[in-house]
């Protein structure tokens, strides 16, 4: 480390290794969360290198136990269990981030106006309510029936729903923003809307707004498998782990392994995802840190 | 000052100091709230001469912000209204200017520097954005050329290390400094007016007079007029040259600084004046002199008041001045109050004239 003259200073940590380290040390929830996921990122982008074809049917290696060979075991129709796994991260993830992607940009847009002007205020937030009242899952189904089953539609039917929650979070935080004396000031200073809502208050959201991001992200991957479960998510023939959970179902009694291990895999990414979200809100809110002490 | 070069000004027609630049005429502003017609402001007429500081004091809630917001159109309209007036500003009423003209006198020729230096700056902006902004929209300089002015704005408000200040954000700053970007901002553009509404109410006192002197030396660089709104009389009587006094929504008094303080005329001056602490009064042995109060409060603006606002706390008042509103009178040269018993006033505290 830096040698000193006087015993007071404070030691920063030197160079660009050294930042990193001291904010792992500083924020570990958030280090260990962003690793897990992009390890899984990983394994979405790599999938065709770590596993085989997940779709290659082999009828004699049904129903097969964990072995060197097939290591997540084989299922009903001897599809392997871990190359369809490893295909169905990519899924999920793409759904998550597409999801968090889009309700959070769309949101960001109508609630930025909403929270600013008081007309468009009244009429959105009564579609945003309108919106809150359909039952997502219910939604969803409809929109896989009217348009059939794609990841793309799935994509689509979650992001509506989660839209309303993102534009009532980015209004709140603009009606308080709009009210602090700097708004005022620029106002005053003869700045127009639209500069003072991209350069004074859309700053200022962008805290609370990806700790939502995370959060609708978890929410969608959960969805999205549920969907998938049920038969309204992604087409049967994709790798998903909603699909491979619901194929595994009948045989969860004797052949637990091919519901387990997607199921396993869920978990751990929602619970990533969370943990993720919960460690940018302490970072990024630092109120909140030290209540938490 | 060296840097004050940078911003002279051609010389404009009719630019010499005594002539009227901001002539706000029988200014009415009311509130439509949800308990009824809030009469914020009632016809408040006064002149801001080129190169001139005016003080408008008051209690909170006298309506001193309001007729300063209202000035530059910046009351939310509704709930605020403007019923009435006119407020001239090189022969353009600012009250019917459009929305666009109105945003170029913003921050260009008027300008307004707030109370709270710590919420008036975006936190999470720079302070070198905050400060290039006005000047790239109404100065229409490039980015680098603002850079520069920004650099020598900051500068010329005294700050140390003004490049370095630039990059650096509101929380990095204290109080007084903070005061003084804002003032950097609001000056950036060569205002012909600025508008400082209670600007060290939030400082401490040695700050407040480190504020005070830079305000008023820069307007004599800058050859900007001042409309300083503040509660604190001992502020008023450094810094302004002439004095209006509001009350309820109404002027009430107006006289040069010398005058008001000397001898004030009405009832409601004399009461502020006897609220400020004196350090150097020779206090008798076990004697205490408590700091003077003015009785009561300031009345509901929503009751429409028939007589002198002022009546229900005044220990002049008469049946007279509970019943008719007194109008504004000219006394003496240059010193206006609106009051009917100023005799009376007069003869107790300095024997009849």
């Amino acid at each position: 480390m830096v040698a000193t003259s006087t015993e007071f200073v404070i030691e920063r940590p030197q160079g660009w290794l050294g930042r990193v380290l001291e904010f792992a040390r500083r924020n570990p929830t958030v280090v260990i969360g962003t690793s897990i996921l992009a390890l899984m990122a990983a394994v979405a982008v790599f999938a065709p290198w770590l596993a085989t074809d997940p779709l290659f049917i082999n009828p004699i290696d049904r129903l097969k136990p964990p072995s060197k060979e097939f290591w997540f075991g084989t299922d009903h129709l001897g599809r392997d269990v871990y190359a369809r796994t490893v295909f169905g991260t990519r899924i999920s993830l793409t759904v998550g981030l597409a999801v968090a992607t889009f309700s959070t940009a769309i949101g960001l847009a109508i609630g930025l106006v909403a929270g600013y002007i008081r007309i468009v205020d009244a009429i959105v937030m009564r579609i945003m309510d309108g919106l809150m009242a359909i039952p997502g899952i219910l939604f969803a189904i409809a929109l896989m029936a009217l348009f059939g089953s794609s990841v793309q539609n799935v994509i689509i039917a979650i992001t509506v729903p989660e839209v309303p929650r993102v534009v009532r979070l980015v209004r709140a935080v603009v009606l308080t923003i709009r009210e602090q004396p700097f708004v005022e000031a620029a106002v005053a200073s003869g700045t127009r809307l639209p500069r003072i809502l991209v350069r004074h208050i859309l700053p200022n959201i962008f805290a609370p707004l990806i700790v939502q991001a995370t959060y609708v992200c978890a929410s969608a991957v959960i969805v999205e498998a549920l969907l998938s479960f049920l038969g309204a998510g992604t087409p049967p023939e994709v790798p998903s782990w909603g699909n491979m959970m619901a194929d595994g179902r009948v045989y969860f009694q004797i052949k637990p392994w091919i519901l387990l291990f997607p199921g396993i895999c869920l978990a751990l990414m929602v619970l990533t995802v969370n943990v993720l979200g919960d460690g940018l809100r302490d970072t990024l809110d630092p109120r909140i840190a030290r209540r938490m002490g | 000052m060296a840097e004050a070069a940078t911003f002279e000004r051609a010389p404009t027609p009719g630019a010499e100091p005594g002539r009227p630049i901001l002539e706000v005429d029988d200014l009415r502003v009311h509130f439509y709230t949800r308990d009824g017609i809030v009469r914020a402001v009632e016809g408040v007429s006064f002149t801001l001469n080129r190169g001139e500081t005016l003080g408008i004091v008051g209690e909170s809630g006298c309506g001193k912000s309001v007729t300063a917001m209202s000035m530059l159109q910046l009351l939310p309209q509704p709930p605020a209204k403007i019923e009435s007036g006119t407020v001239l500003f090189e022969g353009r009423d600012l009250l019917t200017l459009s929305d666009r003209k109105i945003r170029n006198v913003r921050g260009n020729e008027i300008s307004m520097i707030f109370q709270e230096p710590m919420t008036s700056l975006n936190p999470v902006l720079t302070i070198g954005l905050q400060i290039t902004e006005s000047i790239v929209l109404h100065q229409g300089l490039s980015k680098k050329a603002a850079n520069q002015r920004a650099a020598e704005m900051l500068e010329l408000v005294r700050i140390p290390d003004p490049k370095q200040r630039l990059g650096e954000y509101p929380h990095q700053l204290s109080g007084g400094m903070r005061q003084r970007v804002m003032i950097a901002m609001a000056l950036s553009c060569n205002p012909k007016v600025l508008i400082a509404d209670e600007p060290t109410t939030a400082l401490d006192v040695t700050i407040q007079a480190q504020i005070l002197n830079l305000m008023l030396e820069l307007k004599k660089d800058l050859g900007a007029a001042i409309i300083l709104i503040t509660h604190d009389l001992g502020v008023i009587a450094e810094t302004a040259e002439r004095v209006v006094v509001m009350y309820a929504g109404r002027k009430v008094e107006e006289a040069k600084v010398k005058d008001l303080f000397s001898r004030p005329l009405h009832p409601y001056t004399h009461g502020l004046m006897g609220s400020i602490p004196r350090l150097n009064e020779v206090v008798e042995e076990g004697a205490t002199r408590r700091l003077q109060e003015i009785e009561g409060t300031v009345p509901s603006l929503i009751e429409p008041i028939p007589g002198c606002a002022f009546a229900p706390r005044c220990t002049f008042a008469t049946a007279r001045c509970h019943r008719e509103a007194p109008p504004l009178e000219q006394h003496r040269p240059d010193h206006w109050a609106a009051c009917w018993e100023t005799e009376r006033l007069e003869a107790l505290r300095h024997g009849p004239e």
